[in-house]
């Protein structure tokens, strides 16, 4: 039995407000399975448990603001429940019966709570661990970013769940054009400038920046893409992840955390990638392992890592497991790019954008197209050597596309 | 299809990507990237949901020669 607590929220995000519990005591979770939403400065995130066993109490309703390392909830192996909480706060209403095969009754009585009461729930209600609506994750995200009480609607999918369609047609009581789900654009410039003040005090970068000739890739894209539909075609976004990602396999001075004991070298490449929302700011989650995967695994994750950091549902080991970061700023017209670190990481590396120049190639010139690679590093773990022997890795990888 | 519903129909996927877009001010002979802020990831993105919604499979080639909605328009009309 253990405490499950508010985890880490990346760099300097001392509390989140937890908005949504996805499980009720008495559910059977496994490891890396989804148990609440956590909202912070950055954005609405998924929140994943570290172990298998059973919720045995909710300590912290919804809604409400969390410091790190508070204690969420109570894994166990269900034979806890019922007991008092051992952890800080309030329990999250009364204690249900451990669940049995034969009693269904949560089931059985939840067609009649649609549509459900609002609010102020009777502190006798069987279902008060659940009192929430019963809603699917999607629909329950897009009512929150359309501002719409769920209560509100009728449902219609299982068991009277509101489910998306539910909402198709319902009048979003906040402007359209907000960005996203639970960005507020001042608080993510604090978030933001707190990460990035403690970068520049504690991490003396040092900046390397190299051009990189794209001729082969650009030829092997053109011909990968040729006969691809646009929702299998690549981007040159993709093989510039994947070389950073084997280069970084190789020199793991670069791959890492820094923490309070100096640096700790990672086992795995978790290529982060900062994301730019449109209204201001960034984020940058990693796609994990990601100098195993193919370029159309790692081309589709890199979309649907985009989609989600605009439109919601990052996973917080997205946010936080980063061992590396890319940045490029490239499509946006500038031709070299300096990355500020993001702490605990080590090596932020830009790319500029790509564009057409006179390189020389043997014994002339020619016209090719090309980009500069940049390397943000931190020289408490390596010198500017190492940085660069890892920048021409990158390049190196990048003169053989179909290898990648 | 005429041009008027393309239009539409094309405006309506670039908000799903965009969605602070102004419709109402919305210049068709702007560039995307410049004027819009689109990124490669968005511009690849409207090509995919053309191609689901107009069922129009642009080719890479021709859809780099693409830079603002009236070209794409411009395309898609003969095509649709």
């Amino acid at each position: 039995m253990s405490d499950f607590l508010m985890p880490s929220l990346g760099a300097d995000m001392d509390s989140g407000r937890l908005v949504e519990w996805k499980v009720q005591p008495g559910d059977r979770v496994s490891k890396g399975q989804v148990i609440a939403s956590v909202e912070t400065a950055k954005a609405v995130m998924d929140v994943e448990v570290f172990e298998d066993g059973v919720v045995e109490a909710l300590y912290v309703t919804e809604d409400t603001d969390v410091d790190v390392g508070t204690p969420l909830a109570r894994i166990g192996d269900g034979s806890g429940m019922g007991q008092a909480a051992s952890g800080g706060g309030a329990e999250y209403g009364p204690k249900p019966e451990p669940a049995t095969p034969t009693a269904p009754e949560a089931a059985q009585t939840e067609p009649d709570r649609v549509p459900p009461e609002p609010a102020s729930p009777p502190a006798s209600d069987k279902r008060s661990a659940g009192e929430r609506v019963p809603a699917s994750p999607a629909a329950r995200r897009k009512a929150r970013e359309e501002g719409i009480p769920l209560s509100q609607l009728r449902g219609s999918g299982p068991d009277g769940a509101i489910v998306l369609r539910d909402l198709q047609g319902t009048q979003p009581t906040s402007p359209k054009t907000r960005p996203t789900a639970g960005f507020d654009p001042a608080q993510m410039r604090a978030a933001i400038a707190a990460a990035m003040s403690r970068s520049k005090r504690e991490i003396p970068h040092y900046y390397l920046a190299t051009t990189v000739d794209l001729h082969a890739a650009e030829q092997w894209l053109a011909d990968y893409n040729e006969h691809e539909p646009p929702e299998n075609r690549l981007l040159l976004s993709a093989l510039f992840m994947k070389a950073t990602a084997l280069a970084l396999a190789r020199y793991s001075e670069l791959n890492g955390h820094y923490g309070e004991d100096g640096f700790v070298a990672a086992t795995q490449v978790n290529l982060g990638m900062a994301v730019h929302l449109r209204g201001g700011g960034l984020v940058a989650p990693a796609i994990m392992d990601a100098d195993t995967l193919t370029l159309p695994e790692l081309m589709h994750q890199l979309r649907d890592l985009v989609r989600r950091a605009r439109g919601g549902g990052l996973r917080l080991s997205e946010m936080t497991g980063g061992t590396a970061t890319v940045t490029a700023l490239g499509d946006r017209g500038v031709d070299t790019v300096y990355g500020v670190i993001y702490p605990p990481q080590v090596a932020m590396i830009g790319i500029g954008r790509a564009r057409r120049q006179p390189l020389a190639v043997e014994d002339g010139i020619a016209v090719r197209l090309a980009v500069d690679l940049s390397l943000a590093a931190d020289h408490r773990v390596c010198d500017g050597h190492l940085g660069a022997l890892f920048l021409n890795e990158i390049e190196q990888l990048l003169q053989q596309p179909e290898a990648l | 299809m005429n041009r008027d519903e393309l239009r539409k129909a094309v405006l309506e996927e670039l908000t799903g990507i965009a969605p602070d877009i102004d419709l109402a001010s919305f210049d068709d002979n702007a560039n995307l990237q410049d004027e819009y802020d689109l990124d490669s990831m968005d511009a690849l993105t409207l090509a995919e949901r053309v191609h689901k919604r107009l069922g129009v499979n642009i080719p890479d080639q021709d859809y780099a020669r693409m830079h603002c909605i009236a070209e794409l328009l411009d395309y898609l009309e003969k095509r649709v």
